[in-house]
């Protein structure tokens, strides 16, 4: 017996919702697998990674505070995958959007300030963020240098830049020689909207950037562009859609909303600067763009669910003493099952006999 | 003596598709043997099993009487069955040494390869040069690469698949004389196409295909090419109404001087090109594909803009610099040679591929925002307008067949009512009954005051709806000549290059390959 | 030994694991298939390479598991991109993420575990040669296996109709099938030649060139060994230059700080990023109007049937 793959002529619409539910459903049960394999009551163990983030509202309230950057980023990325652009390097420009907000907040730290200064951190956190990713999407277009690898590449250099930051120009003089620069002033800081939680503003943010890219893919002329410049690139050019201009869009797009979620992040949950502001966030929202099939409301759903992963992982760690890694083995396999369950949306697999010789 | 080949009772299935259905078909040694039928009859289904590309579902092929399974073209290789492909199956970095060492079995070193190749195609009169990489060569050449390298396995049947239809005529008058030297030899050749006055010239047999059914087998010698046609499709098709004409009305589209270079490596410049169009006229743009067509058509729509604007004039005013949808907005439309992946997307359902040409100029986005209810409308009366067969109302574009899909492209830019249509490869691939429907739109809007320039390699077909024809070589264009009173000849003399300055540069010219069907 | 021999002896191995990781992505793409999967194979290589080590005591046995780890992933990659024909690039980045988290979870229990390295393996009189002789022919078995390698593949892919096969299937996928050639089974094995090299490259970084296990110890090389092989324009002898270019970068880079360059280290440590990015740049000026990569490069192919 051998798997061959058909062409479906049609997608199924049932299976373009299955097939992430059945990714995670796989995922899921390999976890089970591996948690007995490290000598775990799997089920106990699936509880503490999955169920229990759920059950108070401190934990629902760290599942949106860590979805929020997740879907952010994600968003963005799809909006790059979906037209071809692998921009695989939202870590570096969810850093660099975290520096040139900081860097605001930093400059004015003492100095009296007023109620403009978080927007403008804002602003400047995602343009920031959308200049940094401008550099492989030109040198792409000019050069036809690979993005994959500039990308990438640019992600390290994002990281130094801060290290170097944070240890050398920006430290906090009074931070007993840490790596860290000083607290923000309160009018540098997002707003929380719940006591007793970390929720703040950037999840209402979040929202609101989902509905915004929803309706410009499914509504407008620019999604369809978006769209069809992925799906079909000489189709895109016979259209009359500038595919260099599209790629400098997308590229800024999800730079923006990449630093975006950077600042957010610094100004909101950890309110100063410092080496492991981020943990992974732009890699996993890789994960989170596809599960969510490249679709807004989908990558929300899917960064929801990928929140959940990291604050397992740091309950397993804790109650479990689990390696942290372990959430990157899950998330790893989360995306090969999705991009196996998305094959089932071109093709119908269907298992024959071998040939008889 | 039984025959060299007998496919007995084969049953192939796609899915729910029945591609072959109990086809039976024998070839004997020494014969040319035609296999008819239209698009989608079923032919390049059974070759491929013939050659080990695929396995019958059910059925057997006996070969000299023997029982025969192919698990693979090695199989077939090794019982003498060469194959000829449509879609050549060359390698376009490589050398042409390379691309036959590839087809050989066995590790036989290169320059022995060489060796031998000079020799055979020598002995058939079909001259290569074994260190040339494919991307230099004409599709001439390309042919005749496919062809050594299958004599060179001394092959006693050699199935060639529609081996004339990117040749010139004189090209083909050259390929029939190697087939008769291949049959003099007592070798056999299964022989596929659909030019049935070509077929009755060199065919001693024919096994017809319809719908994957055998629905007759004939003598072509003792046939018409009328009686041939009905046999394909079935029933009568009717002939275009068309009566060619001089051109009198005003010039719509006009091009003076225009050279580009090529936009890619492997690409044709176009060198000095001017042609003019009049109301009401069908102006054809003969010659072998890889010749500059697709340069042209990205010229003349936009996709690429020329070095000036007075190089392209659309109804009196210099477009040269103006984008596609500007020159949209001026009434012209443009179909694209490739219908899946160029005219259409095909993941994207009708009614978005209506907005890929129609975004610009139909009405169909409102403020960026895009109109969901108006492309549907339109969906809907090119449906009707041109007879589109499918399922469901908005069906993704790859869902429909080549010859349906191929109507809703063609008319999707006709509703528009154009001024100007530049349309490529109008009927390739499809069936007799939607090229018919096809031509007669074309030469209808003409009627009805459009300009319509055909880019097509398909001469019957130019010869049978143009006005005017003009022959692209080497990315320089010919004299634009009445139709009436041009034969087929002189035409294949000028697609062959006789009459055009010698060359500049060098033959960069080749077809890019066509994705196989 | 001079100064100039320790620093050729440190580029040396600086640039080994990157030349034998960008000979097997070389190869993966010659048959058209983009991996972007290296760091994850080759960490994962790493990690098992010196888990299997101190297990069994045996640095043969950790080169072994390294090998063996490498081919098992890439074996995972091509279930997905062959078996299912899934996105490569996005197949390629999944086996990165999941590789970099497996290694930690397989080496969590000897993070800093020390081990003896392996030994040089020098080749008796030769290296007695001043100068030249230590520096080639004072090296541990992996420098020698990379320039085999290099030999090796260069010879293959223009020497053999094996070669030559390969590469057809990644020019034309479509037309090798046309004339026979089983297309996924060429490029399953190509992806198991790549895998095997990275995990080739992971074991020489944690039982060579620091030979202890820390999580993230690639730190982005799996990422420059593909930048090598456009670099190289997919040549096998130029991979060898540009892994040699990039190691020497590297190590300049280290002495430069050792030297007390009043340069921030960390700008220092960036320059090997930087400069793969200008590299990229400069490559695809230097080559503009044609492009050597394969035809047929990160294409899915799925036969009719």
């Amino acid at each position: 017996m051998r798997l061959i793959l058909e062409k479906r002529a049609e997608t199924p619409l049932a299976m373009t919702i299955a097939s992430p539910l059945i990714a995670v459903a796989l995922t899921l049960v390999s976890a089970a697998v591996i948690f007995l394999a490290m000598g775990q009551d799997p089920w106990a163990a699936l509880h503490v990674y999955f169920v229990a983030p759920l059950s108070d509202s401190w934990g629902l309230q760290e599942v949106a505070v860590k979805a929020t950057p997740l879907v952010l980023i994600s968003v963005g990325l799809a909006l790059c995958y979906r037209s071809n652009n692998w921009n695989i390097g939202a870590e570096g420009q969810f850093l660099v959007g975290a520096m040139a907000g900081g860097w605001l907040a930093l400059a004015t730290h003492g100095a009296p300030q007023g109620p403009w200064l978080l927007p403008s951190m804002l602003v400047v956190g995602a343009i920031g963020g959308a200049l940094f990713a401008l550099i492989p999407a030109v040198l792409k277009t000019r050069f036809g240098a690979n993005e994959i690898l500039t990308s990438l590449m640019l992600v390290y250099v994002a990281e130094l830049l801060l290290d170097w930051l944070v240890r050398g120009p920006w430290r906090d003089p009074q931070g007993f020689n840490m790596p860290v620069t000083v607290t923000f002033e309160p009018e540098a800081v997002v707003p929380l909207l719940l006591e007793g939680g970390r929720l703040n503003l950037g999840t209402p943010i979040a929202l609101l950037v989902v509905a915004i890219v929803a309706v410009l893919v499914g509504r407008t002329l620019k999604g369809f562009e978006i769209r069809l410049v992925g799906e079909a690139p000489r189709a895109a050019r016979f259209a009359g859609f500038d595919e260099r201009r599209l790629t400098w869009t997308v590229f800024a797009i999800s730079g923006a909303l990449a630093g975006l979620a950077g600042i957010l992040e610094a100004a909101g949950t950890v309110r100063m600067l410092q080496p492991g502001i981020s943990p992974g966030y732009g890699f996993t929202a890789i994960i989170v763009a596809f599960l969510g099939r490249l679709n807004p409301v989908g990558c929300l759903i899917a960064g929801v669910f990928l929140a959940i992963t990291f604050i397992g992982g740091e309950n397993a760690q804790i109650m479990l003493r689990m390696p942290l890694d372990v959430t990157r083995v899950f998330q790893g396999l989360l995306l090969f099952y999705v991009l196996a369950c998305d094959t089932l949306l071109l093709y119908r697999p269907r298992l024959v006999r071998s040939a008889a010789a | 003596m039984p025959p060299l080949i007998e496919a007995q009772q084969i049953v192939k299935r796609f899915g729910s598709l029945v591609a072959n259905d109990h086809v039976d078909l024998t070839v004997a040694a020494g014969e040319v043997h035609a296999l008819l039928g239209e698009n989608g009859a079923g032919k390049s289904t059974l070759v491929k099993m013939l050659y080990g590309l695929l396995q019958p579902d059910e059925g057997r092929i006996l070969w000299r009487g023997e029982k025969l399974v192919l698990n693979g073209p090695r199989d077939a290789r090794r019982a003498g069955i060469g194959m000829v492909f449509q879609h050549f199956s060359l390698f376009e970095a490589m050398t042409v040494a390379e691309n036959v060492a590839l087809a050989l079995d066995g590790e036989e070193p290169l320059p022995r390869i060489a060796a031998r190749l000079a020799e055979v195609s020598r002995a058939y009169g079909l001259p290569l040069e074994p260190r040339r990489e494919v991307w230099q060569l004409s599709v001439g050449e390309r042919q005749r690469i496919e062809i050594v390298r299958c004599l060179m396995q001394d092959p006693q049947l050699l199935i060639l698949d529609e081996p004339t239809s990117v040749l010139t005529p004189q090209e083909a008058e050259g390929l029939f004389a190697t087939l008769g030297k291949i049959r003099a030899e007592g070798r056999a050749v299964l022989y596929i196409s659909h030019k049935l006055e070509e077929v009755r010239r060199i065919c001693e047999a024919a096994t017809i295909l319809r719908g994957g059914k055998v629905v007759a087998r004939c003598d072509p010698r003792q046939e018409s090419a009328a009686s041939l046609a009905r046999m394909m499709v079935g029933t009568e098709v009717g002939s275009v109404r068309h009566d060619a004409a001089e051109p009198t009305g005003p010039v719509r589209l006009s091009v003076s001087a225009l050279s580009m270079p090529p936009a890619e490596a492997h690409g044709v410049a176009l060198k000095d090109i001017s042609l003019t169009l009049h109301r009401g006229e069908i102006l054809g743009i003969a010659g072998v594909a890889g010749n500059g067509q697709d340069e042209l058509f990205a010229a003349l729509s936009g996709e690429r803009l020329a070095p000036r604007a007075e190089s392209v004039a659309l109804d009196g005013t210099a477009v040269g610099r103006e984008d596609i949808n500007a020159r949209r907005r001026r009434g012209a439309a443009f179909v694209p040679e490739e219908r899946l992946g160029h005219a259409a997307a095909p993941r994207f359902s009708l009614s978005e591929n209506a907005l890929v040409s129609g975004h610009a100029a139909n009405g169909f986005v409102r403020g960026g925002f895009v109109e969901r209810g108006r492309m549907l409308g339109w969906v809907d009366a090119v449906t009707k307008a041109f007879d589109v067969r499918k399922g469901p109302r908005d069906p993704e574009a790859r869902a429909l067949s080549g010859g349906n899909l191929q109507k809703f492209v063609v008319g999707r830019e006709i509703l528009r009512k154009p001024a100007v249509l530049v349309v490529a490869q109008p009927t390739w691939g499809v069936d007799a009954g939607a090229a018919q429907l096809i031509r007669q739109a074309l030469v209808d809007l003409a009627k009805e005051g459009a300009a319509v320039l055909v880019i097509s390699q398909d001469l019957d077909e130019l010869l049978e709806i143009a006005d005017r024809i003009a022959v692209i070589f080497h990315g320089r264009l010919s004299q634009a000549m009445p139709v009436q009173g041009l034969t087929r000849e002189a035409l294949g003399l000028l697609m062959g290059g006789s009459g055009f300055p010698a060359d500049d540069a060098a033959p960069g010219a080749a077809a890019r390959e066509r994705e196989p069907a | 030994m001079t100064l100039l021999e320790a620093i050729l002896l440190t580029v040396i191995t600086a640039s080994t694991p990157l030349l034998i990781a960008a000979i097997g992505e070389l190869v993966v793409e010659k048959s058209g298939v983009l991996n972007l999967g290296v760091e994850g194979m080759m960490i994962m290589g790493a990690a098992c390479g010196i888990v299997a080590a101190i297990a069994t005591g045996s640095g043969a046995a950790g080169v072994l598991a390294a090998v063996l780890a490498g081919m098992a992933m890439a074996a995972l990659f091509a279930a997905l991109t062959l078996g299912l024909a899934a996105n490569q690039v996005a197949a390629g980045l999944a086996l990165t993420i999941f590789g970099i988290g497996l290694s930690g979870v397989v080496g969590a229990a000897h993070v800093g575990a020390q081990r003896e390295g392996i030994g040089k393996l020098e080749i008796p009189l030769l290296s007695d040669i001043p100068f030249l002789g230590p520096v080639l022919f004072g090296q541990d078995p992996f420098v020698y296996a990379s320039f085999a390698l290099t030999a090796g593949v260069a010879w293959f892919l223009t020497r053999t109709k094996a070669g030559l096969i390969l590469r057809a299937c990644g020019e034309s996928a479509a037309s090798a099938h046309a004339l026979g050639y089983p297309v996924l089974r060429i490029r399953f094995l190509a992806i198991l030649f790549g895998g095997a090299c990275a995990g080739l490259a992971g074991a020489y970084l944690s039982l060579v060139l620091t030979p202890f296990w820390t999580s993230g110890m690639t730190a982005g090389r799996g990422w420059i060994a593909l930048a090598i092989v456009v670099f190289a324009s997919w040549l096998p002898w130029r991979a060898a230059l540009g892994a040699y270019l990039f190691g020497g970068i590297t190590i300049l880079q280290l002495h430069a700080q050792g030297a007390g360059f009043r340069v921030p280290p960390q700008l220092m440590s960036a320059l090997p990023y930087l400069i793969t990015i200008v590299v990229l740049v400069a490559i695809m000026r230097l080559r503009r109007g044609g492009t050597a990569g394969p035809a047929n490069l990160g294409t899915p192919f799925v036969p009719d049937r």
